[in-house]
């Protein structure tokens, strides 16, 4: 008996953890192979930490509603890179710079996130593949804006910035005083690495709303949708506007993170910095063993940690193992889309056998 | 009044938009001097190039499957076919048909195993195959610097292992449909006639098939799944057959795009190339869950036409290159609007 529980809360474990534990064995190979020292990797793993956790972050909320993975994050990133944009056309410097930027992108991002929802609230069941192509669309707005109206309708004073031909913004961006403002704000050094304090005073404080949202009357009303519309609509909870609510907050949050990574990475490439970032969020978010329909504050460091290893050290081991370090930058493309692909396959998989399982109960029913 | 509604809602507002903006880029080229033959010829080749590929999305979408978001994994099959016909040095007609015999057990065996998968995720098809599409692409952009390829025309000069990006097919099969019995009229008008002749073949081809006893219940599975399956139809099998036909259409539909191309593009080359093919038979008049050929020639034409007209008109216009953002907005727009519009009947 007892010997049966333990093989079933292993096999529950192994169900609930296989990526993750794959991860950790991959790593484990690749990190004798790349020769790193251990001091830079923990440099490079605390760096990215400061950088990334703030945009997987905006995915949780998403995920809580039950619209599965918001690949349509990008749409807060970009409001965010307009704000950086605007920012530096003003002359703004330092932190103060990057709160402003914030603060400009807020509203953008409030505008896009309720147009996203709207539209995937006219495609549930499929708001994953929506939100993605989405996200290219409004990529597609996003540079026309920036290419041809900014300079032209958006007056543009700062020619720094600006493309030769008068109107339209350079396809590189330097921060200058923006650069890790937030992470040097509270200089500390241990061991000559450079830890980012406030960088992580704002993450913790992002933890402490996520933990405190989930216990509101909208967190609850959010885990009600993402559990069943159906219900919750009878219960008499607004499911669209909650549906939308998340959305909002997920382009809000994504908007913030694209803020830090930027700050973090010190230029801004304006047609670039935010083609991968729903890839490498949602995949770093999955890796940590969270799924579609599930994922915790716990999930995104682990994740983060674990993905962003793999990508350090993958080019050296790469370079190791098989003569190229191509290679190894192909590998970690790779993981990134087979994860994601492995993780929705396992989830629609699950989800499909619980509707078969539903349909032949039902079908029992009308036996009788 | 009536009638003009009705043909409206028969073609829908974004398929009229779209072809009456067409229409306005060719009425509008010759007043900011671009030259109407010119425009026609590279509309009609670009038909051409993308018209198969488009032709693959049909299968799956008429079974129900969805949008194939997959068709990249049907674009490599076609890869693999054209980089072993060139290693075998084959050039010119057996050349480009050695690539289509080269490609076709690849694209049945991804598109078999592709097809079960697509099985076991009924209702999540769309999303699926977006990432069995990229971690395809992906997965090859190893192999390409892996597989033991020795032609010196496509392995990097130096180090002496690993594919090109781009491999010029200058000496093998380049433009081998386009001038079969092409017409030329002045200097700025050319009709490929083989490559029109081998898109209508390949129409063909599928129109049959979808007139066969299999076809019908292929149709039938699309259309309502439960009355198939209580008319003895295997569902899952007609599924596994529509995802193989459309990875075929994507094997030998790259290849007809390369040889009119004239290069064949490795690694990140195919990512992106299903997005097109699906905004096409989208313009055209198809749905998630319903579409045919006329929509796949219609929507070739039009998302084609646009794409042609929109730098060269635009750009005389205003003197600014607006044909990628124009290309974006119009082609993922539409697919939102599409994923948007028709609620999910086959559950």
């Amino acid at each position: 008996m007892t010997r049966k529980t333990f093989r079933q809360s292993l096999s529950r474990f192994w169900v609930g953890n296989a990526v993750p534990v794959m991860f950790v064995v991959l790593i484990a190979f690749a990190i004798p192979l790349s020769r790193f020292s251990a001091n830079y990797l923990v440099g490079e793993v605390i760096t990215r930490l400061g950088r990334d956790s703030f945009l997987v972050f905006s995915l949780l909320i998403p995920i809580m509603a039950g619209m599965g993975l918001n690949f349509g994050m990008v749409l807060g990133a970009m409001a965010g890179q307009i704000g950086i944009i605007l920012v530096t056309n003003w002359g703004m410097t330092g932190v103060g710079g990057l709160f402003v930027a914030m603060a400009v992108g807020t509203p953008l991002a409030i505008l896009l996130g309720w147009a996203a929802g709207i539209v995937m609230n006219h495609a549930k069941g499929r708001e994953m593949v929506t939100s993605l192509i989405l996200g290219y669309f409004i990529n597609g707005v996003y540079q026309l804006v920036v290419l041809y109206i900014m300079g032209k309708i958006i007056p543009i004073s700062n020619s720094a910035i600006v493309l030769s031909r008068g109107y339209g913004i350079r396809n590189a961006i330097d921060l200058k005083t923006m650069r890790q403002s937030l992470d040097r704000l509270i200089p500390l050094k241990i061991d000559g690495i450079q830890i980012p304090v406030a960088t992580f005073v704002v993450i913790a404080l992002l933890c402490l709303f996520i933990w405190w949202f989930g216990k509101t009357k909208l967190g609850h009303d959010m885990r009600a949708v993402g559990q069943d519309m159906k219900v919750a609509e009878e219960a008499g909870i607004k499911v669209e506007r909650t549906r939308i609510i998340a959305i909002i907050i997920s382009t809000v949050l994504a908007c913030y993170g694209q803020i830090i990574f930027l700050q973090n990475i010190g230029t801004l490439n304006t047609y670039n910095s935010h083609d991968q970032t729903a890839t490498f969020a949602v995949a770093a978010l999955l890796i940590g063993g969270a799924s579609v329909a599930r994922a915790s504050i716990p999930n995104v460091f682990i994740g983060v940690i674990l993905f962003h290893t793999m990508f350090v050290v993958s080019p050296t081991a790469g370079k190791q193992l098989m003569g190229s370090a191509m290679i190894g930058e192909y590998f970690r493309v790779f993981v990134s889309y087979g994860v994601i692909a492995l993780s929705i396959v396992l989830y629609a998989w699950k989800r499909v056998k619980e509707r078969e399982q539903s349909r032949s109960s039902l079908r029992g029913d009308q036996d009788l | 009044m009536t009638s003009i509604r009705t043909l409206i809602d028969k073609a829908g507002w974004p398929r009229i938009i779209i072809a009456l903006l067409l229409l306005s880029l060719f009425l509008a080229a010759p007043a900011v001097g671009v030259r109407v033959d010119q425009s026609l010829t590279d509309t009609i080749v670009r038909f051409g190039m993308n018209g198969v590929l488009v032709l693959g999305m049909i299968p799956m979408v008429q079974t129900g499957c969805g949008l194939n978001f997959g068709l990249p994994l049907g674009i490599i099959a076609g890869l693999l076919g054209a980089t072993l016909s060139i290693e075998f040095g084959l050039t010119g007609a057996g050349g480009f048909f050695g690539a289509i015999g080269l490609a076709l057990p690849f694209a049945v065996l991804l598109g078999w195993g592709y097809g079960l998968l697509l099985n076991r995720v009924k209702g999540d098809e769309m999303m699926i195959a977006t990432y069995v599409g990229f971690s395809s692409v992906s997965f090859m952009c190893m192999m390409w610097m892996l597989l033991p390829y020795h032609s010196p025309t496509m392995v990097w000069g130096y180090g002496g292992t690993g594919l090109r990006t781009t491999i010029s097919l200058e000496r093998f099969w380049v433009h081998i449909l386009d001038d079969f019995l092409a017409i030329r009229i002045g200097q700025n008008f050319m009709f490929p006639t083989g490559m029109i002749l081998f898109f209508a073949l390949m129409a063909f081809v599928m129109w049959a098939f979808f007139h066969t006893k299999t076809g019908t219940a292929m149709t039938a599975v699309g259309s309502n799944p439960e009355y198939a399956r209580a008319s003895g139809v295997s569902v899952d099998r007609m599924r596994t057959i529509s995802v193989i036909m459309s990875t075929v259409y994507g094997a030998i539909g790259i290849l007809v795009y390369q040889q009119s191309f004239g290069f064949v593009q490795l690694y990140n080359g195919p990512f992106f190339m299903a997005l097109p093919a699906v905004a096409a038979i989208l313009i055209g008049g198809a749905s998630v869950n319903k579409a045919n050929i006329t929509n796949a020639i219609i929507g070739t034409v039009l998302f084609q036409g646009i794409l042609t007209m929109t730098p060269s008109v635009i750009n005389s216009a205003i003197q600014s290159d607006l044909s990628e953002v124009v290309r974006i907005i119009v082609s993922d727009g539409m697919i939102v609007y599409a994923l948007t519009r028709s609620t999910r009947k086959s559950r």
